[in-house]
């Protein structure tokens, strides 16, 4: 079915992490306001092979919403303008007949460009890695209803379980931070019991490891909770801030 | 002739697992060390089986296509996930979950892998709470449920909408922990493209880094393929983008069975095809059955807006036909009488081929409990209503917001459209009771293999596969393999036979950049995918399938001589490996139609047009078909098929009903 809008797409093109990148500039016709943004791009691709030319490298999966590997940096937004939205998610009914997309990848020193829109964000998995987890081994779990949590705390748990892990809170942030990240983390796992043993150790070890991976600082201007997809509240940060320097206060590691 | 051996244990069916777990051989902790396991996928199967074999302490090394082990498509279940737990106290047991697998898989799997899967079911619950998996809770603090279709109990766990991210986030965690110690290395951006034998048994990899285009060589004592589904044969399901079975495919074709390959989850609620640009269709959760009523006019074509539709104008025509089960019939029941008022001339949409699914009711019915609960007396109608959107909002609030999201209506005030899409498939390797394919040392887990849901999959049910698969069963039965390899020792990987598969790989890689033909792997995929659901997807027949076979022959001939790949190898190449992916699907393609062709019996998601009862529900053939179809690859013709004889001591067979 085709639609009836003409878009112009500036395309942040780049062979790979050594070379320069530049914009590039395609004009896209007959597209339908029901396509996804990333469609748009299917459409534009299949024309880019059928001139002989090279597709654009982007990010994407599930495309539904929840695997966060989608990253397109979009007028100036991660995502693009809709409120808790990936990238995958937008469809072209939130632009208008006539307009200019300018799309770039997520920028940040953490996040290395692999090529075009792709970006490296591994760095997300270490700080995991460092301490994104309560240390149960398979098969020592007692009862899932021996330890009762209350409502609430299961659902503000949830609320910051949700993370998708796709770095647009790094990308929205002028510091290129990845707090609301880390917090989200954090904040899951110190409000439940069975965080509770690990609940230090855990946390300086993540902020340990974000600050090696060359991430930013938080200056708290709530750019990463504004433009988060799944809408990863901005009080996790000051959970973390909370969990951190309580650990610090008391911690062994001195 | 070649016997496929189940190796089911020997014993009483509720004790074969306890036994078998007391007596498989162990690996002592030394030999764990100096034994290496290659795990393909990182979804709920691999990353569950690579975070415990690593705790238990063998080596691990994880190999997944996407940037990170988290991304893999387990995360995008929606509804739950089941255990016998039967904290609902409504009668819930392991034989009454086992009877409801073997039932809702009409009666085409294995009793003993289904009754142990029901058994460690609910351990799963228990080791992911301990992980931090915040599930759904009562005000009392206690795990909440929700029912399924095809049972009758409430033995759902869930994370509002959300439950497949919040597990394989669970295991994700488990994962990165031992990579933070060191025992498992993660190769994201991998792509696996092809299985080492060596004196007939599996022994590792080739895998190409899809950054650098680099192909590597990686040796393991034994092999894991936890690389899902391969429902995007139809170019358009549910299964992420990146879903395919290229790695099964490859294991096949180094003398795995294909464990029947025609039995295809098509699920009922998805949100219906919009346009020639899709690329994906988009599920909207089964758990929406628990309190949506799906319903079409009663009149053909009526063109009037549903809200405008009177109640005595509509047909619920699942609770009039299924009173006993009603919304909560099986998938494979659901969607094809779906698909029986949409042929028949009652479909909604502009397309016609959609039912409505309504939650109005459900509004009213929550709205009125909780106008209670806050003491409100006389409300108006539209408070009500709001009170219930707010109920209906916190248990499946982010399934409405896809839904708008990508169709623009909101489902709150209009109901949702529907159709049947592709979704699972209950085929893959065929396995015996220790996971292993017919190539000793290669195993298969979660939705790669074929064991545990028959013809057809109840809800909520895969992940329960995969997570039991990793987390509870195979670090038990690889030792019945790996105990006899504690001398093996790592085999160098300038082996011939390493070589050997490393240069096929390079040759076809070459092979698919060299065509430089006109036309785009998607375009390809299109046809493919077309084919598929025309003549292979919710009805098939004879006449059909032939014609499909002998048009994916014309299709692969056609691939290979006028495909387009632009770019290189030795580089990020999206299309190069969607390329590997197609070429893939088109072999996979036939064998399906040739496995539906010969299965001459419906069952589950397999319906053949010829067979079915006289209202329309699927008849089968137990006395000639009652057995697995596992397929062997054979290089010079026709696939050579294996039967697995299926045996039910335990349950009496019966036409399955959900009337």
């Amino acid at each position: 079915m085709a639609g009836n809008m003409n878009i112009t797409l500036k395309v942040w093109r780049q062979k790979n992490s050594k070379e320069k990148g530049y914009f590039e500039t395609h004009l896209l016709k007959n597209i339908s306001p029901d396509m996804s943004f990333l469609e748009m791009f299917d459409v534009l691709n299949e024309q880019l092979i059928s001139e002989g030319k090279e597709p654009i490298a982007f990010d994407h999966d599930c495309r539904e919403g929840i695997c966060g590997m989608c990253s397109m940096y979009i007028n100036g937004r991660p995502h693009g303008p809709n409120r808790g939205v990936t990238t995958c998610q937008l469809h072209m009914r939130s632009f208008k007949d006539g307009d200019t997309i300018v799309v770039e990848p997520w920028r940040a020193k953490a996040f290395p460009v692999i090529k075009d829109l792709v970006v490296d964000r591994s760095a997300f998995d270490r700080i995991m890695a460092a301490g994104g987890f309560i240390s149960v081994n398979t098969g020592n779990a007692q009862d899932g209803n021996a330890i009762p949590i209350s409502k609430e705390i299961a659902d503000k748990a949830f609320a910051a379980a949700t993370c998708i892990g796709c770095g647009a809170c790094v990308a929205a942030c002028k510091n290129a931070s990845a707090m609301l990240f880390v917090a989200a983390k954090v904040t899951q796992l110190s409000l439940l019991p069975q965080g509770m043993p690990e609940r230090k150790r855990r946390v300086e070890n993540m902020v340990a490891q974000m600050d090696a991976e060359g991430f930013g600082a938080c200056t708290n201007t709530g750019a990463c909770s504004a433009e988060c997809p799944k809408e990863i509240s901005l009080a996790t940060i000051a959970t973390l801030n909370r969990e951190y320097y309580l650990a610090k206060l008391t911690s062994e590691n001195v | 002739m070649y016997t496929l051996d189940s190796k089911i244990p020997e014993g009483p069916l509720e004790q074969k697992w306890t036994k078998y777990r007391s007596t498989v051989p162990l690996v002592n902790p030394a030999n764990k060390r100096n034994l290496e396991i290659i795990v393909v996928g990182s979804g709920l199967a691999g990353s569950s089986a690579a975070a415990t074999l690593a705790e238990l302490g063998y080596k691990v090394k994880v190999f997944c296509f996407q940037d990170s082990p988290r991304r893999a498509h387990s995360i995008a279940a929606q509804g739950g996930i089941n255990a016998a737990k039967n904290y609902q106290n409504d009668g819930d047991s392991v034989y009454r979950l086992f009877y409801d697998t073997i039932k809702g898989g009409d009666y085409r799997a294995r009793e003993a892998n289904v009754y142990r899967l029901a058994e460690v079911s609910t351990q799963i619950i228990d080791q992911c709470v301990a992980q931090g998996v915040p599930f759904a809770r009562e005000y009392g603090g206690m795990l909440s449920n929700r029912s399924f279709g095809g049972t009758q109990v409430q033995r759902t766990f869930y994370a509002a909408g959300q439950t497949g991210q919040q597990l394989l986030l669970g295991a994700y965690s488990a994962l990165q922990r031992q990579v933070g110690m060191g025992n498992v290395k993660m190769y994201a951006r991998h792509e696996m493209m092809d299985v080492v034998i060596i004196d007939g048994k599996c022994r590792g990899i080739i895998a190409r880094d899809l950054v650098t285009g680099k192909l590597e060589r990686h040796f393991g004592h034994a092999v894991l393929l936890c690389s899902g589904g391969y429902g995007n044969v139809f170019y358009l399901s549910t299964n992420a983008m990146g879903s395919n079975v290229s790695a099964i495919w490859k294991a096949y074709k180094k003398g795995a069975f294909f464990g029947n390959p025609c039995f295809t989850q098509i699920h009922p609620t998805c949100i219906p095809v919009s346009g020639d640009h899709q690329s994906k269709l988009t599920l909207m959760s089964e758990s929406l059955r628990n309190d949506g009523r799906i319903w079409v006019p009663l009149k053909k074509d009526d063109n009037r807006h549903p809200n405008d539709i009177p109640e005595d104008e509509r047909d619920y025509y699942l609770e009039r036909r299924y009173p006993a089960f009603g919304n909560l019939v099986p998938r494979d029941v659901a969607s094809r009488a779906a698909k029986e008022r949409c042929d028949a001339g009652y479909g909604v949409g502009a397309s016609k081929m959609a039912v409505y699914l309504d939650y109005s009711s459900a509004f009213e019915r929550y709205g009125k409990i909780e106008a209670n609960k806050r003491n409100l007396h006389n409300p108006d109608k539209e408070t009500i209503l709001n009170l219930g959107r707010e109920v209906v909002k916190e248990k499946y609030g982010n399934l409405f917001d896809m839904y708008k999201q990508i169709t623009g209506e909101d489902p709150y005030y209009v109901p949702m459209r529907i159709y049947p899409a592709v979704h699972y498939t209950m085929g893959g390797l065929w396995v015996d009771y220790n996971l292993m394919t017919t190539v000793p040392g290669l195993y298969a887990l979660g939705e790669a293999n074929f064991s545990d849901h028959g013809a057809n999959r109840l809800g909520a049910s895969a992940l329960m596969q995969g997570l039991a698969d990793g987390y509870f069963v195979i670090p038990y039965t690889i030792g019945a393999y790996l105990s006899t390899e504690i001398r093996t020792k790592p085999i160098p990987t300038d082996h011939p036979a390493f070589a050997d598969a490393e240069n096929n790989v390079s040759n076809h890689i070459q092979k698919l950049l060299n065509i430089k033909g006109t036309k785009s792997v998607d375009h390809f995929h299109k046809r493919l995918g077309k084919i598929m659901w025309d003549k292979c997807g919710m009805a098939r027949n004879e006449q059909g399938l032939k014609w499909a076979i002998d048009e994916i022959k014309k299709l692969k001939e056609e691939f290979y001589r006028d495909l387009r790949v632009p770019g290189t190898a030795n580089e990020l190449n999206p299309e190069l490996e969607k390329a590997g992916r197609v070429a893939d699907f088109i072999e996979l393609g036939e064998l399906m139609c040739i496995d539906a062709l010969h299965r001459n019996e419906s069952c589950g998601g397999h319906f053949r047009e010829e067979y079915q009862t006289p209202d329309g529900e699927a008849l089968r053939d137990d006395e000639n078909f009652m057995y697995v179809a596992a397929w062997q690859y054979n290089p010079d013709g026709n696939p050579i098929l294996h039967k697995e004889p299926l045996i039910y001591e335990n349950i009496k067979i019966a036409q399955r009903s959900y009337k």
